[in-house]
């Protein structure tokens, strides 16, 4: 414990890191699996193919990725992001689909008969609908993508996950106690904040349950870990 | 150069395809290692998941374990296991279990919970007993989410069975952390190569397991979903 006290400064350093290099490629990942997800629920013939090649990069060691990275953008942080963008998809996007799908007909109807246009029923009626079963989603990439980071530690890059490699050399096991313990801590917090975004967002969700958030939690289960390391 | 282009290179090597230090030699123990944590993982993980589903107790505190565990880093637990065991080695086998819990148990649980009601009441009105149930109506209505659980599972614990190499283990993780360690990249790219195809070959046997082995009714119901 008071090998934590006295490097604290370091440990905040390294948790900030540790957020941002997971934090950034999740965001990204939201912003590609909406477009994808908005054109996959309007053409359907879209969706299992997208969803094959995402399933298949999902399966994509991240560690290999990382490596293969190097050779193209360096040492650099985008080599650890990229992959764990490309891992959040496979969380991210289903979540988008299967949201925008949980949206009734009749409430779909409705929005059409008040006069509003495709883009605007979508903004406005369809998207808010979506946003529990895509926070869902969001979740299990946040939480994946935090604890993944630390495998660029071993290419130099890797948040908390440096204090393993140095727990490692120097056999003290406190340091990389440590660096669990953050990593945790780190995505239990992040957990929580999605959460009350999620009932900030959608007041309505409240008192109905929480019916197709159940079902897309049945399907989107195996979904974890994202895709080893 | 490219990243295959290295990584073919590598490969087509004919002096890297035999010996201990071979691709066949690196595969097979691959293939051990994410076999036997599999098997671990999988008497803990599936009658928890099926008891779980089947009584409906406990569920929702299962599904934040899982989230919970989810978090732990595998490379922490690793170097962790090693350290603490005194440099066993069997400290590999920590992580990778504890990689493969949670999709087992969590798609095994909600495979048993989401069976259909009255599936169950015909198979009880039939006569069956409750274990009969069980293990003739719930399990096999659960098994394309079961497989589903077991295939993501195994994809990860392959992928991640390359960072043992961390702590001198063998298998294809040994190409890239002697590859980084000596600044020889094709030897890194080779590896990275072979970890991809295996995590492709073993997402493609379970898709072909699953033809064989799910009840033929349930298929098309699994295609729609």
């Amino acid at each position: 414990m008071s090998w934590a006290f006295s490097n604290l400064s370091e440990l905040g350093h390294l948790t900030g890191q540790n957020a941002y290099l997971a934090l950034v490629p999740v965001l990204i990942g939201l912003a590609v699996s909406l477009p994808l997800g908005v054109l996959s629920v309007r053409y359907g013939w879209l969706y299992p193919p997208m969803l094959g090649v995402i399933s298949i990069l999902y399966a994509l060691p991240a560690l290999a990725l990382f490596v293969a990275l190097i050779a193209y953008t360096g040492l650099t942080d985008t080599t650890v992001m990229i992959p764990l963008a490309i891992y959040s998809l496979a969380s991210i996007f289903p979540s988008v689909v299967d949201g925008l799908r949980a949206v009734p007909d009749p409430v779909r109807q409705a929005a059409t008969a008040m006069g509003f246009g495709t883009w605007r029923r979508l903004i406005t009626v369809e998207l808010p609908i979506a946003i529990p079963v895509v926070i869902a989603g969001l979740r299990i990439a946040v939480v994946s993508s935090i604890s993944l980071v630390s495998v660029g530690g071993l290419i130099g890059i890797g948040g908390l996950g440096y204090l393993f490699i140095d727990g490692e050399q120097r056999d003290f096991s406190t340091e990389i106690v440590v660096g669990i313990v953050l990593i945790v801590l780190l995505s239990l917090v992040s957990d929580v904040i999605l959460v009350f975004i999620r009932r900030l967002l959608t007041p309505w969700q409240r008192a109905t349950g929480a019916a197709e958030l159940r079902q897309f939690r049945r399907r989107s289960a195996s979904f974890g870990h994202a895709g080893g390391m | 150069m490219s990243f295959f282009n290295f990584a073919w290179q590598w490969l087509t090597v004919s002096g890297h395809w035999s010996g201990s230090n071979g691709v066949p030699a690196r595969f097979i123990e691959t293939i051990e290692y994410t076999a036997l944590a599999m098997v671990i993982a999988a008497v803990i993980s599936l009658p928890l998941g099926v008891i779980i589903g089947h009584t409906n107790k406990g569920g929702q505190i299962l599904i934040s374990l899982a989230n919970i565990w989810r978090s732990l880093p595998t490379l922490g637990l690793l170097v962790l296991a090693f350290i603490l065991s005194g440099g066993a080695s069997w400290a590999w086998l920590i992580p990778l279990v504890a990689l493969a819990l949670p999709p087992i148990m969590v798609t095994t649980y909600e495979g048993v919970l989401g069976v259909d009601a009255g599936l169950k009441d015909a198979a009880a009105g039939m006569g069956m007993t409750s274990r009969q149930v069980l293990l003739q109506v719930e399990v096999p209505v659960a098994l394309p989410l079961i497989l589903l659980g077991l295939r993501t599972a195994s994809i990860q614990v392959v992928a991640t069975a390359s960072i043992a190499a961390y702590i001198s283990l063998g298998g294809f993780g040994r190409y890239i952390i002697d590859g980084l360690a000596t600044n020889n990249y094709g030897l890194v790219a080779g590896g990275a190569a072979c970890i991809v195809v295996l995590a492709l070959i073993v997402q493609f046997a379970y898709t072909g397991l699953a033809r064989l082995i799910v009840p033929a009714g349930l298929r098309q119901q699994t295609r729609q979903s």
